[in-house]
């Protein structure tokens, strides 16, 4: 219920950022809705990916480095292949997200050094791999895959790209989420003792965690070649905007708590918040301040709820 | 306890096991072993620095003075815990605040006015960190995507046409003296003693110690654990005010973006350097060794003119595998 009541609060938030908008320009309607679901997107996955590891403990500093590395991939791949070899160069490229998640997964278990600097370290691998694939902005991307972001499905007010979105996460997350590996994913993050003792494989489960997290950017590195056509192997802001959006989604970084919904909802309140202040008139400079205000903000008001929960419970 | 009293009576030098205990307790030896290993392989793929290694010398510590003061921010945040992830940032500000105050404030009120706004940064996390219970890894993150976004702002709107870095900044940071003594040291050496000095003797750096280690039994101990917090994130934002300005001597160059490269080679050194992430572990003299040794490493691929994509390769592998040989070692099960 209480996380409920937070994916609430965050529905709500984003009510409220659409509707300053529609107050600020009348004009604001489907079209762009569409284009604001369009930018979101590759931001959207990155929550998600920083989501699945996050629960399960961890924290992936290599968001950004992987999302590089795979769309360089998927631009390379489709650059001059067909139409038709595109669809194989998707399957192969979110392979590649599997199998780097899981490198990183496996190098963490291995090597006993915590996740952040694991990660932290693997972020210049991968960003190095990205620039072995592809030294300049490049590549290209098949038609009917750009596609895939813009416009709407049915009805002008449903944008594709937030289909796409709820199809690419759920058909991952919904079925992990049910199965015996999610419920270890939460039980190791939320106390990995606890979860060894009670017969969890605590590294295969982990490694595991970590191979979703590389899925996941693969889909977002999918989403930025989609969106530009190209591939550019230098990495994004995506690691700090994923880690933001997770916090404000309610996941919580200590790991075992949280869902996938409200750090999908995030991503797009601090889009809209950029949004409203552009409409606004504001310098497009502050847009960085004022998401950080909205994280240290949130986060400032989250320890103060938690502390007098504590409080009143003592 | 007499198993541990016979192994210490053993020789160092003859057991696999004495080396390691050397390597779990003396951190800095084996660091200096790497650090001379990645030197004398620097020579051997470039013998023409044999020719004048004092040159080489000079301009490699000037490098790494910077780094070395933005991986004490990482070691001392790190020794509670902690992380902060807005030195890069802070610096860059710094650096960039001297550059354009310099000009029509003079130099001295412009350093001052820059280790005020880090200090102040510091200040916001330590009130984040101490009294909201904010995990460091997002205050500090936060705090970093604001002050970066104002800087921005900043540069905008303040004259930066007649910006540059002031001469003694430049003199006393970048230059050297008899040719080859890199006065960046002497900002260095003393503030080096203080941390070390200050997280050994002063009930201060023991706090560190006792907070990283077991937060809620610092507490029950009636430690103030908030005041530990703001304390000590304002010495890192104003750590991190100093590296900016002395970065900004080194390079001479009036850019607001300066140090946000440092950010990751920062938490590297610390990490190299022996502090465990988790806190109540680690000092601040094996920081300063992995900071020279990612400042050789650097010249090292630049030397051997690797492609530009493989030195972050490289770079990363080498992070990971050291901070891996030191699991291994310091494991105590």
């Amino acid at each position: 219920m209480r996380r409920n009541g937070w994916n609430l609060a965050l529905f709500a938030l984003m009510g409220g950022l659409l509707l300053i908008a529609r107050l600020i320009r009348p004009e604001y309607g489907a079209s762009d809705l569409q284009s604001l679901a369009t930018e979101v997107l590759p931001i959207a996955f990155a929550a998600a990916a920083q989501a699945v590891c996050v629960i399960a403990g961890g924290v992936d500093l290599s968001v950004g480095s992987m999302m590089a590395f795979t769309t360089v991939t998927a631009a390379v791949l489709m650059k001059d292949g067909s139409e038709e070899f595109a669809l194989v160069a998707v399957i192969l490229v979110l392979l590649l997200g599997l199998v780097i998640g899981a490198i990183n997964g496996l190098l963490i278990v291995v090597s006993r050094v915590p996740d952040i600097v694991v990660t932290l370290a693997m972020s210049f691998v991968w960003a190095g791999c990205a620039l072995l694939v592809l030294s300049t902005p490049g590549g290209g991307a098949a038609d009917w895959f750009k596609s895939l972001s813009v416009g709407s499905w049915g009805t002008e007010w449903v944008p594709r790209a937030l289909v796409l979105l709820a199809i690419a996460v759920g058909l991952v997350w919904i079925p992990l989420r049910r199965s015996r590996l999610g419920l270890s994913m939460y039980a190791i993050g939320s106390d990995h003792v606890a979860a060894l003792r009670s017969g969890v494989d605590v590294r295969r489960t982990k490694i595991a965690a970590y191979a979703v997290t590389g899925l996941f950017s693969a889909m977002g590195g999918l989403a930025l070649t989609m969106n530009t056509g190209i591939g550019t192997p230098v990495p994004g802001p995506y690691t700090l905007a994923s880690v933001a959006a997770i916090v404000l989604g309610g996941v919580s970084l200590v790991g075992g708590r949280g869902g996938m919904l409200g750090p999908l909802i995030a991503a797009f309140i601090l889009a809209l918040v950029r949004y409203d202040l552009f409409f606004l008139g504001v310098d497009a400079n502050f847009s960085t301040v004022i998401q950080g205000v909205v994280l240290v903000v949130v986060v400032m008001i989250g320890g103060l709820v938690a502390i007098r929960r504590s409080r009143r419970r003592a | 306890m007499s198993s541990e009293a016979a192994r210490r009576d053993r020789p160092v030098f003859l057991s696999v096991e004495g080396w390691l205990r050397q390597f779990r307790e003396r951190p800095i030896v084996p660091l200096l072993l790497l650090l001379f290993a990645l030197v004398v392989l620097l020579f051997v793929v470039q013998p023409g620095l044999l020719g004048r290694p004092q040159a080489w010398l000079s301009s490699t510590i000037r490098f790494a003075i910077p780094l070395a003061i933005l991986a004490a921010c990482q070691s001392l945040t790190m020794l509670t815990g902690g992380i902060d992830l807005s030195v890069a940032t802070v610096a860059s500000a710094a650096g960039f605040i001297v550059a354009s105050q310099a000009p029509s404030q003079g130099a001295l009120p412009a350093i001052l006015l820059a280790l005020a706004v880090a200090g102040l940064v510091g200040l916001m996390n330590g009130i984040g960190i101490g009294l909201f219970r904010v995990q460091p890894l997002i205050m500090t993150l936060g705090t970093g995507l604001v002050a970066g976004g104002l800087l921005v702002v900043y540069q905008r709107f303040v004259i930066t046409v007649g910006a540059r870095v002031p001469e003694v900044v430049a003199a006393v940071a970048g230059g050297t003296s008899f040719g080859f003594f890199p006065n960046g040291l002497l900002i260095l050496v003393p503030l080096a003693m203080v941390i070390i000095i200050g997280l050994h003797r002063t009930g201060f750096g023991r706090l560190l110690y006792a907070v990283g280690d077991n937060p809620i039994a610092a507490r029950l101990a009636g430690v103030r654990t908030w005041q530990v917090y703001v304390g000590l994130y304002v010495i890192s934002g104003l750590l991190a005010g100093v590296a900016g300005v002395v970065l900004a001597g080194v390079i001479n160059t009036a850019a607001p973006t300066i140090a946000d490269s440092y950010l990751l080679p920062s938490v590297a050194a610390a990490v190299i350097g022996g502090t465990s992430i988790f806190g109540g572990r680690g000092g601040y003299s094996g920081a300063i060794i992995g900071a020279l040794m990612l400042t050789v490493l650097n010249s090292l691929l630049t030397v051997v003119s690797a492609p530009q994509p493989i030195r972050p390769i490289i770079y990363g592998l080498i992070i990971l595998s050291v901070a891996a040989a030191y699991a291994r070692v310091t494991d105590d099960t």
